[in-house]
């Protein structure tokens, strides 16, 4: 027999949340892994592939479920892939010291009908718990193969694969032994409806048709949709059998049949561990529950969760700045290279002030989100997370939320992209998308900057009591928006908070760094692009038009005044010289900075600001804080310098040179505020909505988010506005 | 009497997980079915949500999703 030159096989690996699946994939792949997400829907899709036994094996990390109802992403996902793409093996991962549980989802893969591996991992965990599993017999039973490993020290990973190339070779029928066997009136039930699908289906569908009939009974939207795909005028006989035996069954037992199924498969599985599982001790005593004696204590389990956040929000934004400045320093220093390097050219200008300077205002925020991100990996790969959700979500359900979104929601207050990022740890859609609409109402650290000028200059010593107000009406937006939308927008299916407390785990630091660095490669890969362009976008409207022509000759101007100085000529070096150069100086600069104001003025992004005057006047907001939001769009810091250059405030070393020039401005205290709520609410910067557009998988919720929270700002600011006039407070 | 009537410490035996669609199949499917044992381990700081030790898992619910699960002591 002559072997084919190369043999492929798919393994898709399969199991519970923290059964230890991720741990078991980066043992296999290494660091040869693609991430991304399964088309169509933004959950996480690992793959990864590796050469063993002379076989091209290709892994598939499914996601963590706890069944295959098609209740959440994750699990459609996980049974689509299995029963669609048909991989050559699966391998189900159970957690032994939670053996009943695990094969809950286990025994629905079986019944699936594919070739199936059934992974025993972290037995040394189970056989310190004093747990026996008799793993011969559960092979025998179950009629599959049975291995068993410790995914966190690399053990049993060799034979896993081993036996999992064997089963991909080998001739495969299903195995007929022990089946779930349902009580007498479901059996029956699945008999006639199977007799039909056999009957009118015959052949069209690729799945068996005893799975089929199980499935109609217990009501499967997805599985109809399928059959209705496939054929829709047969669909129809099959259908109204299953709707007849449904309803015999509900007659029969007062219960839903796919609640008589689940029990049923429980029974089932009770049948199996009492003759492979034994437990020598009853009521353990272990590690993971004196933990939690602590960290979720009544007393000290808030201030220590407090004190985590703290450090987390600490390391991301206080060691993250040293890292930042580097990078600062290198691009300051790509940019007065290719200053120095060019000649003058509009090229040269797009180089320096588009592209350096848009991309580099956001690859700063990269050693933030390494950081972050390391810390959730932190938090998710021990155990904390799950505890952190258990103690924030009182409150967070309030906002109609789960208590995991409580993390993204606070990282917003440091920087909205990576907050954004963190939305992923979330479950559910539903959840992930209401955390990524009113996670912009967090007002983050770059518009601080806006309002520390703004407050500055018009309310003086009460400024820190403004901008806590500000702080503060963007939570209670928030509040109001979550409510809100979750009861129109994203109604239904509030994800239910049946969560579980996993044991806590020493994290493995491969998979921390290998977690950390996904993201990061996702954030400079992803966003380089959109980020690219709205920056490029940006420079060509304030660059262009190029020729503008000057109310005043300023080269000429400026050429005036230094002569009119250097007619003096004081002793060198005396009082005199310095006082008539200091008052030169002032003076080109003054006339520099009113040509920059003019140019700025005449851009397209002034002509666009004095377009869209009539959208921000009923709100106070003229022309010039118009044009200084829009630039916002990029990063909202630069809303600062903008005002600068519209102020004319010329380069001075005196820091409150801004503050000075908007006193004494037509801007009021009163429009002041208004703009400050502008800025806090309007749509979020560039980065954060390339952010939105990737985690949302949807440029539909990106438009949303964008419209919404301008809506939101105008409506909010009109009032202010109007409200404060009449009051009288001009 | 409902699990959510239960204290910290107490132990029981679930004999009717009540409520609809696809929580409740949530709930089962986690391994809280009729005839388990439960055991209460705690409530959070605020009161809700609760933790439950069933079949050795430690597993969290709202309060009002454990007041649709009746026990017997």
């Amino acid at each position: 027999m002559i072997e084919p030159p190369e043999k492929q096989f798919t393994i898709a690996l399969a199991g519970n949340p923290n059964a230890g699946k991720t741990s078991i994939f980066n043992h296999i792949t290494g660091t040869r892994q693609k991430v991304g997400n399964w088309p169509g829907v933004t959950v996480e899709k690992k793959e990864g592939s590796v050469w063993k036994h002379g076989c091209h094996l290709k892994i598939i990390d499914l996601p963590g479920t706890y069944s295959l109802t098609p209740f959440s992403i994750e699990e459609i996902v996980a049974r689509d892939f299995i029963l669609d793409e048909n991989p050559d093996v699966v391998v189900v991962i159970i957690d032994s010291s939670n053996l009943e549980r695990s094969l809950y989802l286990a025994t629905q893969i079986r019944e699936l009908d594919c070739r199936v591996v059934f992974v025993l991992n972290m037995a040394d965990v189970a056989r310190t718990r004093g747990i026996k599993i008799d793993a011969e017999k559960l092979a025998e039973l179950l009629d599959l193969p049975v291995v068993f490993t410790v995914g966190n020290k690399n053990e049993g990973i060799d034979d896993l694969l081993e036996k999992a190339i064997e089963l991909a070779e080998s001739e495969f029928t299903p195995p007929q032994k022990r089946k779930v066997k349902y009580n007498r009136d479901l059996e029956n039930a699945i008999a006639s409806v199977q007799t039909m699908v056999e009957s009118s289906l015959g052949d069209i569908l690729s799945y068996g048709t005893r799975w089929t009939a199980i499935k109609l009974i217990e009501d499967d939207k997805i599985v109809k949709e399928r059959i209705l795909e496939k054929a829709e005028e047969q669909a129809q006989t099959v259908f109204e059998e299953a709707v007849r035996q449904r309803r015999l069954l509900m007659e029969r037992f007062d219960e839903e049949p796919e609640i008589l199924t689940t029990d049923e498969r429980y029974g089932f599985i009770a049948g199996i561990i009492k003759e492979v599982h034994t437990t020598a001790i009853q009521q353990r005593v272990d590690i993971s529950r004196n933990i939690d004696l602590v960290l979720t204590n009544r007393f000290v389990g808030f201030p220590i969760f407090i004190l985590f956040i703290w450090a987390m929000f600490q390391a991301t934004f206080t060691f993250g700045e040293y890292p930042m400045a580097w990078i600062e320093i290198l691009v300051g220093g790509l940019s007065s290279g290719v200053n120095i390097l060019l000649p003058d050219s509009l090229f040269k200008d797009l180089l320096l002030n588009g592209i350096i300077a848009g991309v580099g205002s956001v690859i700063i925020f990269l050693p933030n989100i390494l950081i972050l991100f390391f810390c959730i990996a932190i938090f998710e790969d021990t155990g904390y997370m799950s505890r952190a959700a258990f103690l924030m979500d009182k409150i967070m359900h309030l906002i109609g939320l789960h208590g995991k979104s409580f993390i993204p929601m606070l990282m917003g207050f440091g920087c909205n992209v990576p907050a954004i990022m963190a939305s992923r740890t979330l479950e559910s859609e539903k959840d992930r998308i209401l955390t990524i609409l009113i996670t912009p109402f967090m007002s983050c650290s770059a518009k601080l900057p806006v309002y520390i000028v703004l407050a500055g200059a018009f309310f003086g010593a009460r400024a820190g009591t403004v901008i806590f107000s500000i702080y503060l009406l963007g939570i209670v937006l928030s509040i109001i928006t979550g409510r809100v939308f979750r009861s129109t927008l994203l109604k239904g299916a509030d994800a239910p908070f049946v969560m579980e407390l996993p044991p806590y785990r020493v994290p493995m630091a491969k998979s921390l760094m290998i977690h950390m660095w996904d993201r990061g490669k996702i954030f400079i890969k992803k966003m380089g692009k959109i980020i690219l362009l709205g920056s490029i976008v940006v420079w060509g409207l304030t660059a262009f038009p190029q020729h503008i022509d000057y109310s005043l000759d300023y080269d000429t101007e400026i050429q005036g005044v230094i002569r009119k100085y250097d007619a003096y000529r004081p002793v060198s070096g005396s009082d005199l010289q310095q006082d008539i150069e200091a008052r030169r100086d002032r003076e080109v600069e003054e006339l520099k900075a009113a040509r920059a104001a003019e140019k700025a003025e005449q851009s397209y992004m002034g002509r666009i600001g004095k377009l869209i005057a009539p959208v921000f006047s009923p709100i106070g907001i003229d022309w010039k804080g118009g044009v200084a939001l829009l630039t916002g769009f990029v990063a909202k810091e630069i809303v600062v310098s903008t005002l600068g250059v519209l102020y004319a405030v010329e380069d001075s070393t005196e820091p409150d040179a801004l503050e000075k020039a908007l006193a004494s401005s037509n801007l009021t205290p009163l429009t002041a505020f208004v703009m400050m709520v502008f800025v806090l609410l309007y749509m979020p910067c560039l980065a954060t909505v390339a952010a939105i557009r990737r985690e949302t998988g949807s440029i539909k919720w990106m438009t949303f988010s964008i419209v919404y929270t301008t809506t939101v700002a105008w409506g909010v600011s009109f009032i202010i506005y109007q409200g404060g006039r009449l009051l009288g407070y001009a | 009497m409902q699990l959510s009537e239960l204290r910290e410490g107490d132990s029981a035996t679930i004999v009717k997980v009540g409520g609809s669609g696809s929580l409740r199949r949530r709930i089962l499917e986690m391994g809280i079915l009729k005839g388990t044992d439960i055991y209460v381990e705690k409530y959070a700081p605020l009161k809700d949500p609760l933790e439950l030790i069933v079949k050795g898992c430690h597993i969290s619910l709202r309060v009002e999703e454990a007041a649709r699960i009746k026990v017997e002591i």
